[in-house]
């Protein structure tokens, strides 16, 4: 018997912290087979986040460096640009990245930094307690946002990938989700995508993935993952928002 | 013949497989507790099952080893 499918070797051998359901598992996997099958991971650095992939230095088996709130693509930078023969990624969240780390983000997609971002959008801030987050709906409730986020106050949420798209610098952002097989396997796709326009030295590659919470939406793993499907797709739908490459090759 | 083993000690019974599975032959076992506590995922009629991976792609714990 052939093995079909099994744990990846980039990732660690360990119990993951995070609550039953939650897709960050997933994407740490994806991530990892990414590594994997691109033969880099000897050379990666990742770049952990503040949230609840703080701990993401635990679970991958290449280099890992913890950041300041926010700061990972200005750490990523720093070590690019000192190591340029490294591939570095960062993985955050939407607190940290849309959030605090919104000037960092812009800006080194701005300069076109040769890095890797993958961006965890779940619409909520995770590891605080389940405060609102800069990407949470209009109506969503949170524990600030009791009676639903109310946009007159808190103001609209912002879509990080239609921003980016519409500066010059950026090579490849695109989103993708995990909330179902296909999903999930075209996520693999555009993570692995993001790697290798880091090694083709192409420049700043950004993947969103459309995550879940179900703890702090309150609902079951499964119910979480139709919440995707029906409330955030439609406001963040997936899609490919800029690849520089295909668009020249287009022309 | 397709064989699917699970890490049963590491699953948090979430669930996620379950509703995966093409074939509907998994399941929480809620008559077990495993060391972290939870009523895991089980396998319930292994010659049904046709090694198409879903379980272990939906799985966020990684805990799904699929063999063909």
């Amino acid at each position: 018997m052939a093995v079909v499918f099994q744990k990846p070797k980039s990732l660690a051998d360990v119990p993951l912290h995070y609550c039953p359901g939650c897709p960050h598992g997933i994407i740490h996997r994806l991530v990892a087979e990414a590594l994997d099958e691109l033969g880099i991971e000897g050379k990666a650095i990742g770049v952990a986040p503040v949230g609840c992939a703080v701990m993401a230095y635990d679970y991958f088996t290449c280099d890992m460096i913890e950041a300041p709130h926010g700061r990972a693509p200005a750490v990523a930078t720093g070590i690019k640009r000192c190591r340029p023969e490294n591939i570095v990624f960062t993985y955050q969240g939407d607190g940290d990245l849309a959030s605090i780390g919104m000037a960092e983000t812009v800006h080194s997609a701005a300069r076109n930094e040769n890095i890797t971002v993958i961006f965890v959008n779940n619409a909520i801030y995770g590891m605080t307690g389940g405060q609102m987050a800069p990407t949470s709906l209009p109506g969503q409730v949170t524990q600030t946002s009791p009676y639903g986020r109310d946009v007159n106050h808190c103001g609209w949420p912002i879509r990080v990938c239609e921003m980016l798209a519409t500066l010059e610098g950026p090579e490849y952002v695109t989103r993708v989700a995990v909330n179902n097989v296909k999903n999930v396997k075209n996520a693999k796709k555009a993570i692995k995508k993001a790697f290798q326009n880091q090694i083709e030295g192409k420049g700043f590659s950004l993947v969103e993935v459309v995550s879940a919470c179900p703890t702090n939406w309150g609902m079951t793993p499964q119910k979480a993952l139709e919440w995707v499907e029906s409330d955030m797709l439609p406001y963040y739908p997936i899609g490919v928002y800029k690849d520089r490459s295909a668009a020249k090759e287009e022309k | 013949m397709a064989k699917v083993t699970f890490q049963t000690d590491l699953c948090k019974g979430c669930g996620l497989c379950v509703n995966a599975c093409p074939k509907g032959i998994l399941a929480i076992d809620t008559d077990k507790i495993n060391k972290k506590g939870y009523s895991p995922a089980v396998m319930t009629d292994q010659d049904k099952c046709i090694g198409c991976a879903f379980c272990a792609t939906m799985c966020p714990d990684c805990i799904i080893t699929v063999e063909k």
